[in-house]
């Protein structure tokens, strides 16, 4: 809670320049005046000011445009207030897939942060040798491009030689020799859960393992000292500790995983009969595949909202965290 | 008695066993897909999975070697992910160094800023892109994808490097000052040099997302000669008719780079891939 000792806004109103304890060279004020740094953070600011924040106000204002492809070829615009707005709003089925997004999210958040936490703190118990073991295995899944990822999983619950119906076959489940997983909605999302678990836990179980290392060993030793059992100690010493560290990563992955399109788009296409399209599969396949370029716009502004939510309480605990360095 | 000592070779032995597993788990489908891709033809399409490559071929990297475009997509996705690598980097080194050192108004919401822009959903904002790129007339270019890619990887690797540069001791910067140097000297004599390791691990970051990114390419660059790898290797499967050993060799290609990269710097890069919060 230490912001408040450089971060208070000053109340003068004269140039940034004043002395400040922490400021620049001993405090002396910089002979080239107060713009500088402002001219050394221009670029950066008018980079992301013209290529992602004029994108962001040109979703808004095609959300509210009947834009189909012949208004897209005639180059016309057909503005028809919040039409887009209503028609998604009292549609089914963007009702459905938001609650498909939200349980698709749910799911996979839980799982990775189980898995991923569990993984962790066996790195921490692991010998050396066993402990680079597994880190290179993390990091080989860690690393492995999305779209090689999409590929492989197609190939190993490919229907015919894929490699997993083989083993269900050997292992007794003869009914899964032949088993078309992107047949179904279920088995299809189980296939893209799957393939979202494999390479994010790592991100998880590695980070964990980085936060595990600066407990401070005394702390242990004292709790030791009081008679502490190993789930104890665990319980008092190490869970508070992780504590900051697990909220501000589950959020983390809630946003990652809300958003996430290449897992979900290359492994089917929001396919069988769009049944897994999560809502930026489905803005692309309305807005893209079928040409609805306004009614697209609109469902991602209606995104960008849910994920701004997420993301404002996503910052207000990453702050806590780094308020010191603010 | 043998209880308790089958009881404690159970407790030192499980850690050990779980984590075997785990590996085995987590390395499979990377070893699934070079070695299906170094397997022949006969060994990919059996009934019975061959586990090893036991007459490792070269046939299927051929293939995909001299696959139409093929190397004009290694082209255009080397230059894309270079230039917006080295973008990005020459624009955030200002930025951080301005955030890092200096103290003025405005400078928390700057820093909020980039934290915000480094979750911006580029997935959910293509339609708005394809409509600014087209209006522009730049529908299958290169030129746009660079661009936007540099400032897709621009908020972390300012966040990033800040805390590479606000790490290191002010007292060297100002003994080199003392010393007669000005502050853009100083800045390239002292500072610079060491943040090495941080520029390594943020170009890392910055390389996988350019290297890997998929949605804007998908939607913005129709034409197969400005198209880059993973679009190109999203549809190679459909294209080559359930080649799968062409399609691994494809993958592993692709992956290969990343891969390799991944781990001769993942030692050094750790801590800045922990405070940057990179997703794979």
């Amino acid at each position: 809670m230490s912001v408040q000792t450089h971060e208070a806004p000053p109340p003068v109103r004269s140039t940034p320049r004043q002395p400040h304890p922490e400021d620049g060279p001993r405090g002396k004020p910089d002979p080239r005046g107060g713009g500088l740094p402002y001219l050394l953070l221009l670029p950066a600011l008018a980079a992301t000011a013209v290529l992602l924040g004029w994108p962001l106000v040109t979703n808004g204002l095609l959300s509210f445009q009947n834009l189909n492809m012949a208004q897209l070829i005639q180059h016309v615009t057909e503005w028809t207030g919040t039409d887009n707005y209503r028609d998604t709003l009292g549609s089914e089925d963007f009702w459905r897939v938001t609650l498909r997004s939200v349980l698709f999210t749910v799911v996979n958040v839980f799982l990775i942060m189980l898995c991923g936490t569990l993984t962790g703190l066996l790195l921490a118990r692991l010998g050396s040798r066993m402990r680079l073991l597994l880190s290179v295995g993390l990091v080989l899944a860690w690393a492995m491009p999305v779209i090689a990822g999409t590929t492989v999983y197609q190939w190993l619950f490919a229907q015919r030689f894929g490699v997993v119906n083989w083993v269900l076959d050997a292992a007794g489940f003869h009914s899964m020799a032949d088993y078309n997983w992107t047949g179904g909605q279920l088995s299809t999302f189980f296939v893209i859960s799957l393939l979202i678990v494999w390479t994010s836990v790592p991100f998880v179980a590695v980070n964990l393992y980085a936060a595990t290392t600066t407990i401070p060993r005394e702390l242990y030793e004292a709790a030791a000292l009081d008679g502490a059992s190993a789930r104890q100690s665990f319980m008092t010493v190490t869970l508070p500790f992780l504590k900051p560290f697990l909220l501000v990563t589950t959020f983390l992955e809630v946003i990652w995983i809300f958003k996430a399109f290449p897992h979900i788009f290359a492994i089917n296409e929001g396919g069988p009969d769009r049944l897994t399209e999560t809502l930026p599969v489905y803005a692309f396949v309305e807005g893209v595949g079928n040409q609805h370029y306004g009614m697209g716009a609109a469902i991602s502004v209606l995104t960008i909202l849910i994920l701004l939510a997420l993301m404002s309480y996503h910052l207000r605990l990453a702050m806590r965290q780094e308020e010191d360095e603010l | 008695m043998s209880r308790t000592v089958k009881g404690r070779l159970f407790t030192r032995l499980w850690p050990n066993a779980t984590a075997l597993l785990l590996f085995t788990g987590f390395v499979f489908p990377v070893y699934w897909m070079f070695s299906t891709a170094l397997k022949p033809d006969s060994d990919i399409i059996s009934e019975e999975p061959v586990w090893f490559p036991s007459s490792p071929t070269f046939e299927h990297f051929a293939t995909v070697v001299r696959a139409e475009n093929f190397w004009s997509l290694v082209r255009n996705s080397v230059t894309v992910t270079l230039l917006a690598v080295g973008l990005s980097l020459l624009i955030a080194l200002f930025a951080a160094f301005a955030l890092a050192r200096m103290r003025f108004r405005g400078r928390r919401s700057v820093v909020l800023t980039f934290m915000v822009a480094q979750m911006a959903p580029w997935e959910v904002m293509v339609i708005a892109i394809y409509m600014t790129v087209r209006d522009a007339d730049m529908l299958n270019s290169l030129v746009p994808l660079t661009l936007f890619y540099t400032v897709m990887v621009l908020p972390l690797t300012i966040l990033t490097l800040r805390s590479y540069v606000a790490a290191v001791p002010k007292e060297l910067e100002e003994s080199a000052m003392v010393d007669g140097c000005g502050r853009t000297q100083a800045f390239r004599k002292v500072i610079f040099p060491l943040l090495a390791p941080g520029l390594m691990a943020t170009s890392l970051f910055g390389f996988i997302t350019a290297w890997n990114e998929f949605p804007m390419v998908l939607i913005l660059n129709k034409d197969p000669h400005a198209q880059t790898l993973p679009l190109w290797l999203s549809r190679f499967q459909t294209a080559f008719g359930d080649d799968w050993g062409a399609t691994m060799a494809a993958a592993s290609l692709f992956a290969l780079p990343i891969l390799l990269l991944f781990l001769y710097l993942q030692r050094k890069a750790v801590g800045g891939l922990t405070a940057g919060a990179v997703k794979g």
